[in-house]
């Protein structure tokens, strides 16, 4: 039995969609200016360009994310979401508030902290949002017949992620105290609260698509969870070896953050091994295309990629460089946005009806849009590389060495193509679904 | 085998410590006595200065302490680099600035202010960054290699 009020995640998904488009869009225009084609800088300068593309990518996420708990919330708890209206109300302010920061940014007003930029007036207008999103979700849950560890876990990431946005509205007169809350928020949120709400809509997924014992995925579902925040919330050491605070960070940071890829590693074995041990081989091909392949490539983005330069003797020389733009890519993609699509392309069928479980599209999708985001990771990183050595060994000026390393920038906008056009293949599989419907949502 | 109870056991406990830890942590090392920024040199200025950097999105093309854009040159050590005349011509520029082709937005900033990010650099500068500062100033390679 499914649910009506199902279908207003459609419409998240849609904003997702939407989103998704303009921040490839912005980030092409970055990719050029790197190349040293920059001719839209009178409208577009870089830092607009960049804090759109950031911006884009954090509200797309979080709309995904959203519309995957008005999916989940309803069907774990066995009940309709308690007001189908609020939840609209919800989703057309989330978009309003995200329109009124991008137009702000194309005119010099944000608060100009990275991922953070959204000025302050409209922080709050955030919060109201994301409050109103929670009252929905745990109403919800709790009026429900049942609270399952899923959807427990899912809805404490999304209580976590609204509560750490708080330490990156205080104020502070100093760079370096502003600097080291602004991580409270950046890094407890990716390689933090954000991973149980990945693990929460991974674990949904597993148990929709192998079968497997709801009892064995949730048990282990804790584990990776338990393994994310040992490792992870004193991981955030490695974001303050270098910001002007104790020295103690390098050995905290050091020793927890290589521990971190522990967690993603735990995270794709977790879900090859229910793959592989599930007997129940559900229909929907392209929902576990990309439910397996966030698991692996968030281990390979964000575990490995990341463990690359996260020692501090590594990271002296990598901070603040395109090697951080490498990880950072892969991890995101990996991490967030690949389970959002993987959650689109479970739920999708099931809204409006229309079984496009394997459609070829759907499979050029998934590899147009992986092998080029592996094409740019590889393409960030040697440039990043190339940087380090010229930069900080070989002390050639920045300048100079930005020139040097044109030519990878041409390499990121060619595969950048790829990735997008696979991106663009999901969105028309995406719209060929049509609109979800309650005669589809019963008829499951 | 572990059971679901243990499982739930293992994440509730670990999650807590660990957060303790951080937090403690994070209490000692911003106490007074652990300080590296020079705290007690943030003037008016320099928090004017800082209120320009953020409201300018700066950090969307530059790098301070190594965090912000890749686009455009670290300025953590900006003032022992290009020294303040440098600066402030950039700060106060009516026109774009171009250094080997990549544009900067002419923020045409009035005197008062280009004094006020200059006195924000130069506290920046002065920060204690374990051993990073020394690795971004290219000014710095004589001491890296003594």
């Amino acid at each position: 039995m499914k649910y009506k009020s199902q279908k207003v995640a459609y419409w998240f998904f849609a904003l997702s969609m939407l989103l998704f488009t303009l921040q490839l869009v912005y980030g092409f225009i970055m990719g050029f200016a790197h190349a040293g084609m920059d001719g839209l800088h009178q409208w577009i300068p870089f830092n607009t360009a960049k804090a759109v593309h950031l911006n884009l990518l954090v509200v797309w996420l979080l709309s995904g994310f959203m519309g995957a708990a008005y999916y989940i919330i309803p069907e774990e708890a066995q009940r309709e979401l308690v007001s189908v209206k609020l939840a609209y109300v919800q989703l057309i302010s989330l978009a309003l508030v995200g329109v009124a920061a991008i137009v702000g940014f194309h005119m010099n007003i944000w608060e100009g902290r990275k991922f953070l930029e959204i000025p302050r007036p409209l922080d709050f207008l955030v919060v109201v949002n994301v409050l109103l999103f929670l009252g929905i979700i745990l109403l919800t849950l709790f009026k429900g017949k049942r609270q399952t560890t899923t959807a427990l876990v899912l809805s404490m990431g999304l209580f976590f992620a609204a509560l750490l946005y708080l330490p990156g509205m205080l104020p502070f007169d100093s760079q370096v105290l502003d600097s080291f809350f602004r991580w409270w928020v950046v890094h407890l949120w990716v390689e933090g609260v954000w991973e149980l709400i990945m693990g929460g809509i991974l674990s949904f997924l597993l148990i929709k698509l192998t079968g497997v014992d709801r009892e064995v995925i949730e048990k282990w579902l804790y584990v990776i969870v338990g393994l994310t925040f040992l490792s992870g919330v004193l991981g955030t050491g490695h974001h303050y070896y270098y910001i002007g605070v104790n020295k103690i960070w390098l050995i905290v940071g050091g020793i927890f953050s290589a521990l971190e890829p522990l967690a993603f590693l735990a995270m794709a074995l977790f879900a090859v091994n229910m793959y592989r041990k599930g007997e129940k081989k559900h229909p929907n091909k392209l929902a576990l295309y990309w439910t397996l392949g966030a698991a692996i490539v968030s281990f390979v983005g964000a575990g490995l990629l990341g463990f690359a330069h996260t020692l501090p003797q590594t990271n002296l020389y990598t901070h603040g460089t395109l090697v951080t733009a490498m990880h950072g890519h892969l991890a995101f993609w990996g991490a967030y946005a690949m389970i959002v699509l993987a959650i689109i392309s479970y739920s999708l069928p099931n809204m409006t009806g229309r079984k496009r479980y394997d459609s070829s599209l759907g499979r050029m999708a998934f590899w147009f849009s992986n092998i080029g985001i592996i094409g740019m990771t590889v393409a960030f990183g040697v440039a990043g590389v190339a940087q380090v050595y010229m930069e900080r060994k070989m002390k050639i000026p920045f300048m100079e060495v930005q020139q040097e390393i044109e030519v990878h920038f041409w390499v990121l906008i060619i595969c950048a193509t790829l990735f997008s056009t696979g991106i663009t293949m999901y969105i028309i599989d995406f719209i060929k679904h049509g609109q979800p419907t309650d005669e589809a949502l019963e008829s499951n | 085998m572990l059971s679901k109870k243990q499982a739930r056991a293992f994440f509730l406990i670990g999650t807590l410590v660990t957060f303790l830890a951080f937090i403690a942590l994070t209490v000692y090392s911003l106490g007074e006595s652990q300080d590296q920024s020079h705290a007690e040199n943030i003037s008016p200025s320099v928090v004017r200065g800082k209120n320009l950097w953020d409201s300018n999105n700066c950090m969307g093309c530059h790098t301070l302490f190594g965090e912000g854009g890749y686009y455009a040159p670290e300025l953590t050590k900006v003032i022992d680099r290009r020294g303040k005349g440098y600066i402030k011509a950039i700060l106060m520029s009516p026109v774009p600035w171009e250094p080997n082709g990549r544009k900067m937005v002419a923020y045409k900033f009035t005197n008062e202010q280009a004094d006020d990010l200059i006195n924000f650099f130069e506290w920046i500068g002065h920060v204690d960054l374990n051993g990073f500062d020394r690795v971004v100033s290219p000014l710095a390679k004589d001491k890296i290699n003594n």
